[in-house]
């Protein structure tokens, strides 16, 4: 019924099967009993047709089952009530294109991309005496990226927080397709631009199976470091914001410090903190030699030795493991059904890892392990990082230290017509899913991009139901979502 | 308690020394882009149409390219045959007026301070509302991390602040989208005057990689008046902070006398 690909590869469109909707619908709403989970789930125009394509992943057999309906007409049978993974997918399709996944249970925009205002629809309502509700955003009190949160409460408690996204949105989807052209990859480098390598690579890995050449050992090499720089240096940086917004100032102040210097090792590669134009096609846009890779290590143990001190004071302080031990938990079973990515799955004890299970480019020839913890909590996800950082320090040290020979970077042939590739990275907010579609020509007839934040954010709200308002920050943090990368 | 103040003995002092000592910048950094004109061959259009923002173009028998939408990538100067782009490693890019940021212009010039009439009012004590219209988080991020140790911008007086009511001016990032419009609008409304707006990095001065797209406004421009440019993809934050004080005539003498 579906088509088994690994991650990274791609096939002649053809062959992905097209499906009658019925048995779309099976693939789909089957998918978490087969222990698999929904990548992806878009809509894109064939002819006069709109098709939704499906790429379900197989954590177990490290392949991505894929599969394609056509519709007919202006509607379709909703899947969320089965599946309830695939409720912003849907929502998704339904504002883009027009149609009406029929049955869904909460249909409203997504990005208010056909809307006059943005953040204007129903909300979801508690009803009752003393019930009030909070509205915070799209402006907020932070240097945060803008949005809109509903809580519904009861004096501090919180029966349930909705959230309106959509005010990113720069349309980036929609440039894409025709291309690959010059500004293609400037808009993978700031999808999400915190997250700058890890998108850079994704599409880099598109290209390269579309053009059915594989970039260079050491280039692969190369962007194993950088995604792992950009691990250290994010996770650093949440650790540091966690430890600032319970008021443990210590941590937060080195954690700060610290993720600059991490930054600073990517710019030492590149010139750039973010990584801007180091990941491309073919392999890496910058050559090291022995010296700065030499440089690199050392700043590298300089930086590990300090975040283990700042961090490890979090641990051992009664004062921060009370506020964060118990506040924001999600059990086990609410985050597989909402397909949690990444820290926050990993925090409930789900082994989900692109680098471990669905491994791609360095990570197919060198293994990194898998960290979960069990308790689902802000202390959850915030450990799993703290492991997190130590896999990576590990894992940067000895790609350094044995750096494959060769070239960074060889020329990339241009993509192949009427194909179909899917890439996977695993960023560090989770599984950054990219997908392509190609006319004959070779250039995009649809690319879809899945951030991690895309699966993550109904995560938040759900960690914040029966918490006190107060602990929103504190939850937020410890999700750290992107809403560029979601609203695109 | 032991444990913390141990740590704090080897964490040490890590506050930069800037402005009085200049930072110290990777070798790769790329900074205010240098042109000469005279090693284009006749006729050549490499990097114009390398450049995916459109920011350089051909100006009589030289270039010129614009500060506002230079994406500070590589690829003008990886096409460039001839080696006459190359970037420096100046960081400090800031400037009052649009015209000033075209390098190979007539007006490029670097930021000068407020007018001396503002400047009595906030010279001393800025407060900003930072506001993002569409920014992918990485203007965001070096905007944030002037409030860390490292650069710790309080030191100076300024400060960033959670309501419009209480800041002196906006700091904008993003390239304005229409979702963002009208919040931006209000924002900026909010703020009590007399009040100046900053536009950071290349979305919130020209669009940046969104120029040119329906879903956005090509920048905080027209939407607000803006009172101080700083260029970059993201600006380090070296250039935020010259940029910042720059406007608050915080800087040494000597750096003005540079500007070419």
């Amino acid at each position: 019924m579906t088509l088994a690909l690994a991650n990274g590869t791609s096939v002649p469109w053809g062959s992905v099967p097209s499906l009658g909707m019925d048995a779309f619908r099976e693939v789909v709403v089957g998918a978490p009993e087969r222990g698999q989970r929904v990548s992806a789930l878009f809509g894109a125009p064939r002819g006069d047709r709109l098709i939704l394509v499906v790429v379900l992943a197989d954590d177990d057999s490290g392949l991505l089952e894929c599969a394609a309906t056509t519709l007919d007409g202006k509607e379709f049978p909703s899947m969320t009530p089965e599946c309830p993974e695939v409720h912003l997918f849907e929502r998704e399709i339904a504002e883009e294109w027009g149609v009406i996944p029929t049955g869904h249970p909460w249909l409203k925009p997504v990005r208010f991309t056909k809307s006059k205002l943005p953040g204007v629809t129903d909300f979801f309502r508690v009803e009752g005496e003393e019930i009030h509700e909070v509205a915070v955003g799209p402006v907020h009190a932070g240097v945060i990226e803008p949005g809109h949160f509903r809580f519904q409460c009861h004096g501090e408690h919180v029966f349930h927080l909705e959230i309106a996204l959509g005010y990113q949105h720069r349309g980036v989807e929609r440039s894409l397709v025709a291309g690959p052209n010059k500004r293609t990859i400037h808009y993978m480098e700031t999808l999400a631009g915190d997250t700058t390598v890890g998108h850079a690579t994704a599409y880099c890995q598109i290209l390269e199976a579309l053009g059915g050449r594989r970039a260079t050992p050491r280039g692969y090499a190369l962007r194993g470091v950088a995604l792992e720089l950009e691990r250290l240096a994010n996770h650093t940086g949440d650790l540091g914001a966690l430890a600032g917004d319970v008021g443990f100032l210590p941590t937060a102040s080195y954690c700060g410090r610290l993720r600059g210097d991490f930054l600073n090792l990517t710019a030492l590669l590149c010139g750039s903190r973010f990584g801007r134009g180091l990941v491309r096609p073919g392999g890496v846009g910058f050559e090291v030699d022995a010296e700065r890779v030499a440089e690199l290590r050392k700043r590298l143990d300089v930086a590990a030795r300090d975040v283990a001190g700042a961090v490890s004071l979090l641990w051992t302080s009664p004062t921060v493991m009370a506020r964060f031990e118990d506040t924001g938990r999600i059990a086990l079973d609410t985050a597989a059904a909402m397909g949690l990515v990444g820290p926050a799955a990993r925090a409930c004890g789900l082994r989900r890892d692109a680098r471990k299970t669905h491994p791609s480019g360095i990570f197919q020839m060198v293994h990194i392990p898998l960290c979960t913890t069990e308790t689902g909590d802000v202390f959850a996800r915030a450990y799993v990082r703290w492991l997190e950082i130590e896999r990576s320090i590990d894992y940067v040290r000895a790609q350094l230290g044995e750096l494959p020979r060769g070239e960074a970077r060889r020329d990339c042939p241009p993509p192949k017509g009427a194909s179909f590739a899917v890439s996977l990275v695993e960023g560090w907010r989770g599984e950054i899913c990219h997908v392509a579609l190609t006319d004959d020509l070779g250039r995009f007839a649809a690319y879809k991009v899945v951030d991690p934040s895309f699966h993550n954010w109904m995560g938040l709200a759900m960690a914040l139901r029966d918490q006190q308002i107060s602990d929103f920050p504190l939850c937020n943090k410890s999700f750290n979502l992107s809403y560029c990368g979601h609203d695109l | 308690m032991w444990r913390i103040l141990l740590e704090r003995m080897k964490q040490g002092h890590r506050t930069g020394a800037y402005p009085d000592v200049a930072p110290v910048l990777p070798d790769r950094f790329r900074g205010r882009p240098a042109i000469d004109p005279t090693r284009c061959p006749d006729g050549c259009r490499a990097c114009v149409e390398a450049c995916p923002t459109d920011a350089i173009a051909a100006a009589g028998k030289g270039l010129t390219l614009d500060l506002g939408r230079c994406l500070f990538c590589p690829e003008c100067v990886s096409a460039c045959p001839e080696g006459a782009i190359a970037f420096s490693k100046d960081f400090q890019l800031a400037a009052r007026r649009r015209e000033e940021l075209i390098v190979g212009g007539e007006a490029s010039a670097k930021g000068r301070a407020l007018e001396a009439k503002l400047l009595k009012v906030l010279g001393r004590s800025l407060k900003l509302r930072v506001v993002s219209a569409g920014g992918c988080n990485g203007c965001e991020s070096d905007v944030n991390v002037l409030s860390t140790i490292v650069f710790d911008l309080g030191r100076f007086g300024i400060q960033y602040v959670a309501s419009p009511r209480h800041a002196d001016g906006l700091l904008i990032t993003g390239p304005v989208t229409a979702n963002m419009h009208l919040a931006l609008q209000k924002t900026y409304e909010a703020v009590p005057p007399p009040k100046i707006v900053i536009a950071v990095g290349a979305c919130a001065i020209s669009g940046g990689p969104y120029i040119g797209h329906d879903e956005v406004k090509n920048g905080a421009e027209g939407t607000v008046p803006v009172d101080m440019y700083i260029p970059g993809c993201p600006p380090h934050p070296y250039t935020i902070l010259d940029g910042l004080l720059a406007l608050l005539d915080r800087l040494p003498k000597e750096r003005l006398a540079a500007v070419k």
